[in-house]
């Protein structure tokens, strides 16, 4: 990291002193030129005052090396106006560094994300699309969702909306894994170096490079106020005491200009920023598997079931992955209970358990009104099927309890929240990880606006920018899915065959279908209002 | 943005007050009653020399006292949510247009961070440096320049928070002043400076001293329009407040026309303008066609 040397009147004409202070970006040195002889002074100066240089600097210190921190920084450093600036990423997480590759051939891990498309346009922009199309990944032009009630289904095909595809499943560490190979491409391109040498950890000898991993944890954060930065005495703690600083659990410290929360539901960064939360919890666990069935799916089907929802998610190959909501004490059952039960009630769930299957329509296309026969859709018409019947449990089954959660700030000055360090949703329509997507395509934006206008990345104005960008799409997002939730908690006759109409309308009307489908895309920012 | 533009107010009295040797015996007398009166808490740093001949450089020791209540100052002057937010606002779409025309007239890329990289500026009446700043963060070596010393201790004050700041050179004194010592920069930027100069000629033709051949000068202002009198007097000062009352002075506000004459009558000819509109749903700024209010003008010098 080049220095700059920085030559600076005092107040008026008082006392002229030169000092050296770190730059931000290392392209600064052409400023060397103003000040002659000024290393030299900056030497003593050190001596003389005891100065430290020690301390790393950044622009953006990433906390939570997870999907999306990790998609921060790959989307920073793949856009020209972003790519110069310096990351530090903090997570303990060993994937991170050690380079292992992930096998072809093991089953796939049960924590999966199915992406929208908007995601995968954000992935394509960042590079790390061609990654995931290597590993296993599959995508799913169709969509079943029905009830238990037997009155009514919905069928979304990718055509309807004029879409080759409706979204694509693809386990989270592949995920992870290409960002962070896209990331390393990117920066051994800059560096001209070969990245795994250099970024195995943070030492000594790779603190130029400009992303940076520091496999810790975050222990304390101090943020700049008025006070400590007037309290500061000399310049360059004047400067550093207008930065964040983070100290990690094995002793670094580190200042930046920003530092981004990406460390998930129970955020650290959020809780030492001060910004507290709204939510509840649902009482309601997930419980989440691979199973593997005969044939390939290319459809991803949702039951609602009294205690909650029960999706099959293609996962490539003849693997599927349960996504099964009920309570937490059936969660805990259900983790438990022998292979061969545990499949028997995934299959039941699937298909006759708890009710019948939806029979003909109580109204199809053809007793519709004419005029609405124009906008039929071509999926009103293919009936209902069942999902593949499961063989085996391919994976170890996880449970986790089930909350909505969504922080009343995502910014304060120096501190940007991301992910479900923002908002923690139900994953009902495996849309959780696509608003973190949606958070990161826009702060990446945001933070580009800010240095082509030369702002100061930590300050609040510009942050604002995302927060206002984000929160009422997030909110809304939320709303639709906290709703969905509500709608299916009861089991009461009048509000079933309510549901079931809607699950009818949305199969047969045309526009509204669209619209739920480019809504659920991650294309429409707010649903019903295309 | 009311103490900006005050304190480019004061700018014009104290010149004012060099050429008359004093500075209320004027014309528009009342419109500086008006400005004194708004600017009165922080006039002590400035009264003892708006009546001297001396530019304002040369100013007591300052202790360390001093320099917290500035650093106070500076903190509030630069709050975003704080008294001269309408300034922090509308600073980005300002700057997308310095960025993107002067990007272009030096051939620099634009999508570089740092686009400015070798090439000097001044801002004439930088105020707090809010221009100054970012224009140091996109690569420039900027010198900010203000009459007012209470301006540029602010200035000075936030620019040592952050080490590329620094690095601008701040400096109490006027563009005349800098002409006098020959100083030539490669752009020159006024914002919001032309409607509170006394002498709007002489002050283009310094801005166009300032400027080397082949170099730009942009300048922003508003329009002596009635909506911008119903805009930025009646909404801005009389209404919401943003800017203390008399901040203005519609008659001695420049049409883009007149604007255009005079720098060109300064060798500037004027290659570009935007006007900014203002969306009150979301409160930001943009760049728009419409220059009937705030506009903002690129200009390049014509070589003799």
């Amino acid at each position: 990291m080049s220095r700059l040397i920085a030559s600076r009147r005092l107040a008026s004409n008082i006392c002229v002193s030169k000092l050296s202070a770190r730059t931000f970006c290392n392209d600064a040195s052409a400023k060397l030129n103003n000040v002659p002889n000024s290393s030299q002074f900056n030497k003593e100066l050190e001596d003389e005052q005891g100065f430290t240089n020690d301390v790393p600097q950044y622009d953006i210190a990433i906390v939570g090396g997870g999907m999306v921190g990790i998609a921060l920084a790959s989307s920073l450093a793949s856009m020209p106006l972003t790519k110069q600036l310096s990351i530090a990423i903090i997570d303990s997480n060993p994937a991170l560094t050690n380079g292992a590759s992930i096998k072809k051939d093991d089953p796939p891990d049960p924590r999966v994300s199915t992406v929208t498309p908007a995601t995968i346009s954000l992935f394509k922009g960042i590079g790390a699309w061609q990654y995931v199309e290597q590993h296993r990944h599959a995508y799913f032009d169709r969509m079943q969702v029905w009830d238990y009630t037997g009155f009514g289904y919905t069928r979304y095909n990718a055509r309807d909306a004029g879409k080759d595809v409706l979204g694509c499943v693809v386990e989270n560490k592949v995920l992870q894994k290409s960002l962070l190979s896209c990331l390393q491409a990117s920066i051994s391109v800059s560096a001209g170096l070969f990245f795994f040498s250099t970024l195995e950890m943070k030492t000594e000898q790779n603190k130029d490079f400009k992303k940076t991993i520091y496999s810790t944890r975050l222990s304390s954060m101090s943020l700049p106020t008025r006070s400590s930065v007037s309290a500061a005495g000399d310049l360059q703690s004047k400067s550093l005491a207008n930065l964040a600083k983070l100290e990690l659990s094995d002793g670094t410290n580190l200042y930046a200009k920003l530092v981004v929360g990406a460390d998930g539901s129970k955020s650290h960064v959020r809780e030492l920023a001060g910004i507290k939360t709204t939510g509840w919890n649902y009482s309601q666990s997930a419980v989440i598997c691979t199973v593997e069935h005969p044939a390939e799916n290319f459809c991803a089907w949702q039951r609602f079931l009294p205690a909650g929802p029960i999706a099959l998610l293609p996962i490539g190959d003849n693997f599927s992955n349960i996504v099964w909501t009920m309570s937490p004490k059936e969660a805990a059952n259900h983790k438990i209970m022998n292979e061969d039960d545990f499949v028997k009630a995934v299959n039941n769930a699937l298909d006759f358990g708890y009710g019948p299957h939806p029979g003909s329509r109580p109204f199809s296309g053809d007793i519709l009104p004419s005029f609405f026969r124009p906008d039929v859709t071509s999926s009103a018409n293919e009936g209902f099927e069942l999902p593949p019947k499961v063989t085996k449990l391919a994976s170890h089954r996880m449970a986790f309890p089930l909350s909505l959660m969504h922080a009343n700030q995502y910014v304060s000055r120096r501190v940007a929240l991301i992910g479900d360090a923002a908002h923690t949703v139900h994953p009902l329509a495996g849309q959780g990880v696509n608003m973190g997507y949606g958070d990161v395509a826009s702060l990446s934006n945001v933070i580009a606006d800010g240095v082509a206008v030369g702002s100061d990345i930590g300050e609040v104005t510009l942050l604002k920018k995302y927060e206002a960008d984000r929160k009422t799409a997030n909110i809304a997002m939320m709303a639709v899915l906290d709703g969905f939730q509500k709608a299916y908690s009861v089991d009461f006759g009048p509000l079933n065959i309510l549901r079931a109409a809607a699950f009818n309308g949305a199969n047969v009307f045309a526009p509204l279908k669209k619209n739920i489908i480019s809504y659920a895309s991650g294309e429409l920012r707010l649903p019903f209002l295309s | 943005m009311s103490r900006t533009l005050l304190s480019r107010s004061l700018y014009q009295l104290q010149n004012v007050s060099r050429s008359n040797g004093f500075f209320l015996h004027n014309s528009s007398t009342k419109f500086k009653h008006a400005v004194l009166a708004a600017f009165q808490p922080f006039l002590q740093s400035s009264r003892p020399y708006a009546n001297s001949p001396q530019p304002a450089a040369s100013a007591s020791s300052v202790d360390q006292a001093e320099l917290a209540k500035f650093a106070a100052i500076a903190e509030s002057w630069w709050d975003a949510e704080g008294p001269f937010k309408p300034l922090h606002v509308m600073n980005p779409t300002r700057l997308t247009f310095i960025r993107s025309t002067l990007c272009r007239h030096f051939g620099k890329d634009p999508l570089s961070a740092r686009p400015f990289e070798g090439l000097k500026f001044v801002d004439v009446g930088c105020g707090g440096g809010i221009l100054s700043e970012p224009l140091a963060r996109m690569g420039a070596s900027v010198t900010g320049i203000d009459a007012v010393e209470k301006n540029i201790k602010i200035a000075q004050v936030h620019a040592d928070l952050d080490p590329v700041a620094s690095s601008i050179e701040y400096r109490c004194t006027t563009a005349e002043n800098l002409v006098e010592e020959q100083q030539k920069f490669d752009a020159v930027l006024a914002l919001e400076v032309i409607e509170h100069v006394a002498n709007p000629d002489g002050f283009c033709k310094s801005l166009s001293a300032l400027t080397k051949p082949d170099g730009a000068t942009i300048i922003s202002t508003i329009n002596r329009s009635m909506r911008a009198y119903a805009t930025a007097v009646v909404v801005a000062e009389y209404i919401l407040h943003w800017l203390p009352k008399g901040t203005h002075e519609w008659s001695s506000f420049l049409t883009p026309e007149e604007l255009v004459l005079l720098l060109q009558r300064s060798s500037i000819s004027v290659e570009e303008m935007a006007g900014f509109a203002y969306d009150p749903l979301t409160g930001q700024w943009s760049l728009d066609d419409d220059i009937g209010v705030n506009f903002i003008a690129f200009g390049t010098k014509i070589n003799e």
